[in-house]
C-alpha cells in the first residue's frame, strides 16, 4: 500500500543507503502531502532515523535522489527544520536554555552577525510555545529529560521552517511532555506546517498522526493512516512478532480512529 | 627585564592554547594537541635537510605542514577507517614522532637537533634570542613577536567565528542541516590548534604546549558553565600558571617549562577539590548525568 500523492512536499525516489557495504534503506520511493502529521513506523533497526538523516543529507546515499519542495535540499534549506535525538548531544556542554534556542536562528545569522531583536523575540516566542519561557537562564545540564526535548523542539521552531523532521521526540520524556508535544504538533499542523516524526510506540500512533510510513529497511507503507494502519501492513512491517502484534490489533481495534478535538 | 619576557612568553602561549583548548575539550579531542606536538618533528627534520637552514620560517612550514597532515590522518581513520578516536590519534602520532626519531639518528651527523630541544624546549633562552634592527636597537625577544602575533590571530579567529565553532562542538549534526559545514570548522579550528603548537613548542617544548592546551581548559570547565566564561577563565588560568611557573622555577632553580606546567596541574587540582566541596557540579565530570531538576 503506497500511495503517491500529486504536488508532493517531499519526493524520494529509488533511495538505497549503506553503511559499510551493508544496506539499511532499500529502493524507498514514495512522496508525501503537505501540511499533514506524518509518523515513520517500524521496528528497531529499520533504518526510521537513517531515512531522516538521508533527507536532511547527513548521510552518503547509494542511490536515489530525494526533492523537497521540487528543489535539491541545499535550495530548500531554509524551510526545513531537524530535531535530532536527544542523546546525540552532550548536556554538560557549558550553555545555556537561551543559547540553545537561539542556535535555530544561525543558518539566518551567518558569519559575523551578531542576533537582531527580532532573533531574540523570536527566541523568546519559540520557548512560551513549548512552555520553557521561565528556563531560559537555566544551564541546560540542570534539564531533565523532557525539558531537554523541549529545548531542542524550541530551536526548531526558532528556524521558522515549513518542514520538520523530528527524530524520536517522545523516546523517554515525562507525561506532560509528551502531551505538550501532542499539543505543539497538532498546532504546527494547523498552521499548515507539515511535520515528520519517527515515532515507536504503536499504541499512540493512530491518535498522533495522519498520514505513517511503514518502514522495515523497504517501504512497506505510506498512506493515510486510515488506509495504511492496518493488522496486515503491520504484520509485513513486524514480522514475527506476533504476541506484540495481537495486542496492537486489539488496541486497533478499540481506539480505531478516535475524535481529535 | 629577561625574567618579565619569560613570563610574557609563557603566558601568550598559555592564552593562544587556553582559548583553542576549550573548544578541543568541548570536541574531546583534548589529546589532538599532544599528537600534534609529537607528530610535527619529521616535519621539523625534513624542512631542515631539505633547506639546510635552521631559521624558524623554514622550520614553521615543515612542522605546519606536518601538524595538519596529523588532524587529516586522524580524521580520515576516525571517519574513513571506522577507528576509535583516541585510537587514530595514538597510531598517527607515534609512528609520525618514531619517523622523526629515526630521521634525526639517520643525519644525525648533519643535523643539529636533537627531540630532547622539541620536546621540553627551552624558554629560559627568549629573551637572548633579540631583534636587532638596522639602527642597531634591541626591540626585544623575537618570539613575543611570534607568539603576540599568533595570539592576536586565535583571538580575532575565535571571536569572529565563535557561533560556528560553538555549534559544530555541541550539536554537529544540527550544524550541518543549518548550512554550516561541521567538517569545515574542524579542520580549520585543527589548523590553528596545529599552527599555535608549532609557533609556540619552539620557543617553549612540546610538553609546556600540551600542558596548556588541556590544563587551563579543564580547569575552567570545572569552573564554570558558561563557554564564553570558560574561555576567560582558562586565559586567566593561564597566565596565573605562567608567572606562577616562573617563580617557582627560581625558587628552586628548576626547569621554567617544567615548573609551568606544574602549576597548571596544581591549580586544576584545588579547582578540582574547591568544586567538589562546595557543590555537586563535579558530578557530572564522574557520572555525566544531567541532574534533574
Amino acid at each position: 500500500m503506497i500511495q503517491q500523492v500529486e504536488n508532493p512536499i517531499i519526493e524520494i525516489h529509488d533511495l538505497s543507503v549503506s553503511y559499510e557495504k551493508k544496506p539499511v534503506l532499500w529502493d524507498v520511493d514514495l512522496t508525501l502531502p503537505a501540511g499533514k502529521l506524518i509518523g515513520i513506523i517500524g521496528p528497531n533497526g529499520a533504518g526510521k532515523s537513517t531515512l531522516l538523516k538521508a533527507v536532511m543529507g547527513l548521510l552518503p546515499l547509494s542511490s536515489g535522489y530525494i526533492n523537497i519542495l521540487d528543489k535539491p535540499l541545499k535550495e530548500v534549506r531554509d524551510k526545513i527544520s531537524y530535531v535530532p535525538q536527544r542523546e546525540s548531544v552532550d548536556w554538560d556542554f557549558p550553555t545555556s536554555v537561551y543559547d540553545v534556542v537561539m542556535m535555530g536562528r544561525y543558518g539566518q545569522l551567518g558569519l559575523l552577525k551578531r542576533p537582531k531583536k527580532s532573533d531574540k523575540e523570536i527566541v523568546m516566542d519559540s520557548l512560551s510555545k513549548v512552555g520553557m519561557e521561565g528556563f531560559k537562564d537555566r544551564q541546560i545540564s540542570q534539564l531533565s529529560g523532557g525539558q531537554q526535548q523541549r529545548v531542542f523542539l524550541a530551536r526548531a521552531l526558532a528556524q521558522q521552517a515549513d518542514i520538520y523532521f523530528m527524530d524520536e521526540p517522545f523516546a523517554g520524556v515525562d507525561a506532560a511532555t509528551e502531551k505538550a508535544i501532542v499539543e505543539l504538533l497538532r498546532q504546527m499542523s494547523k498552521e499548515k506546517k507539515t511535520v515528520i516524526v519517527v515515532h515507536h510506540d504503536l499504541q499512540s500512533v493512530a491518535r498522533y498522526f495522519d498520514w505513517i510510513i511503514l518502514l522495515n529497511m523497504r517501504l512497506v507503507a505510506s498512506g493515510p493512516i486510515e488506509e495504511a494502519f492496518t493488522p496486515e501492513l503491520l504484520q509485513e512491517t513486524y514480522g514475527g512478532k506476533l504476541t506484540l502484534l495481537t495486542e496492537i490489533s486489539d488496541l486497533i481495534q478499540k481506539n480505531r480512529f478516535p475524535n481529535r478535538e | 627585564m629577561s625574567n618579565f619576557y619569560i613570563i610574557l612568553t609563557g603566558s601568550l602561549v598559555a592564552m593562544s592554547c587556553g582559548i583553542l583548548g576549550c573548544f578541543l575539550i568541548l570536541r574531546k579531542m583534548a589529546m589532538v594537541g599532544d599528537a600534534i606536538s609529537h607528530a610535527v618533528l619529521p616535519g621539523i627534520v625534513l624542512a631542515f635537510l631539505w633547506s639546510g637552514s635552521r631559521d624558524s620560517l623554514t622550520m614553521l612550514i615543515g612542522a605546519g605542514t606536518l601538524g595538519i597532515l596529523t588532524t587529516f590522518l586522524i580524521e580520515f581513520l576516525t571517519h574513513k577507517g571506522k577507528l576509535q578516536s583516541d585510537a587514530s590519534i595514538g597510531v598517527t602520532f607515534t609512528w609520525l614522532f618514531a619517523l622523526g626519531v629515526i630521521l634525526i639518528s639517520a643525519f644525525a651527523g648533519q643535523v643539529d637537533l636533537d627531540q630532547e630541544c622539541v620536546l621540553y624546549g627551552e624558554i629560559a633562552l627568549v629573551p637572548l634570542d633579540t631583534i636587532i634592527l638596522a639602527s642597531g636597537t634591541d626591540i626585544g625577544p623575537y618570539a613575543i613577536y611570534l607568539l603576540g602575533a599568533v595570539f592576536l590571530m586565535v583571538v580575532l579567529f575565535v571571536s569572529l567565528s565563535f557561533n560556528q565553532l560553538k555549534i559544530t562542538s555541541f550539536d554537529p549534526q544540527y550544524a550541518i542541516s543549518l548550512g554550516i559545514s561541521a567538517t569545515f570548522w574542524n579542520y580549520l579550528l585543527m589548523s590553528f590548534v596545529s599552527f599555535t603548537t608549532v609557533a609556540s613548542f619552539e620557543s617553549v617544548g612540546a610538553i609546556l604546549v600540551v600542558a596548556f592546551l588541556i590544563a587551563p581548559a579543564a580547569t575552567a570547565y570545572l569552573l564554570t558553565h558558561d563557554l564564553k566564561k570558560m574561555i576567560i577563565i582558562a586565559c586567566l588560568i593561564g597566565i596565573l600558571s605562567a608567572v606562577g611557573g616562573h617563580y617557582l622555577a627560581m625558587s628552586i632553580n628548576g626547569s621554567i617549562a617544567g615548573a609551568m606546567a606544574s602549576v597548571a596541574g596544581i591549580l586544576f587540582g584545588i579547582a578540582f577539590v574547591y568544586v567538589k566541596l562546595t557543590s555537586k557540579k563535579v558530578a557530572k565530570l564522574t557520572s555525566g548525568v544531567a541532574v534533574s531538576t
